[in-house]
């Protein structure tokens, strides 16, 4: 019961800063509500026991990732969205594709109920420890590749964002 | 007790709007505001189902995911700070040659 509740108040709050941030005009306001998105997602997963996922996510997206991305729409002053038309072939066949894509998943999840469980609130929980254990030991390798992987984004965006001397 | 498929189709609305919104926005921030909204609906299915089987290599993934994204986010924006710099608009319509 406490579950449900819980998790329909802030899949709601999701849904919500979703459309909002489908709805609006304005960047910053759209950086917001994703914001709000982020936040929601974090209680969602500390309802389904995912503890180190749920600080990551408060900390490096809706903090770092979303803080750079408002930093860079006030660095370049963006205001307003200029309505132009979009493309002819997502007018038509959007809402169509929408159909087709709720129909698909319906289909999927509705046809094998056995293997689909419930989930209870603290049933499954999975401390920091462990997570580390199993990233240090059976992930080493991916870890490794993902510390290179982010040696050269560091690089790529130092080149990047470097102004070029004439 | 509530059952998984709510956390998959949360993750599906989730991830159709920022696929909405990577086709209807035209700001090239926002775009790439949208595809951090479908990273976001993709963690959430890999941990529901992490709690599903009880694996802990689901919550690794979403681990991986978020560097990913932050790495991507980096050069994405560095990306845009030259872009304005060099055509001085954030429209994607008007950013459709790739020398000037």
């Amino acid at each position: 019961m406490l579950h449900t509740i819980l998790f329909l108040i802030f899949a709601g709050i999701c849904v919500a800063g979703a459309l909002n941030f489908l709805l609006q005009h304005h960047p910053v306001n759209s950086a917001l509500s994703l914001i709000v998105v982020m936040g929601a997602l974090a209680a969602l997963f500390l309802l389904l026991g995912a503890e180190f996922p749920a600080a990551v996510q408060v900390i490096v997206y809706a903090g770092a990732v979303m803080v750079l991305f408002v930093f860079v729409i006030m660095l370049l002053n963006a205001g307003v969205e200029e309505q132009t038309r979009g493309s002819r072939v997502a007018s038509i066949l959007g809402i169509p594709g929408l159909i087709v894509f709720f129909a698909l998943m319906y289909w999927t999840l509705s046809a094998p109920r056995s293997q689909m469980a419930s989930v209870h609130i603290g049933d499954y929980y999975v401390p920091t420890q462990a997570l580390g254990i199993a990233l240090f030991r059976e992930f080493l390798l991916p870890f490794e590749v993902t510390s290179v992987l982010i040696l050269i984004a560091i690089m790529g965006a130092v080149v990047l964002a470097r102004r070029e001397r004439h | 007790m509530i059952p998984l498929s709510w956390y998959l189709i949360l993750g599906a609305i989730l991830f159709a709007i920022g696929v909405a919104s990577f086709l209807v926005k035209r700001n090239i921030i926002t775009i790439f505001m949208s595809i951090e909204l479908m990273l976001n609906a993709v963690n959430l299915t890999f941990v529901a189902f992490a709690a599903q089987w009880h694996q802990v290599s689901g919550q690794v993934f979403v681990f991986f995911v978020m560097v990913v994204a932050a790495a991507e986010a980096a050069v994405g924006l560095a990306i845009i700070l030259a872009v304005f710099r060099s055509r001085e608009t954030l429209n994607v319509d008007q950013v459709n040659l790739l020398k000037l």
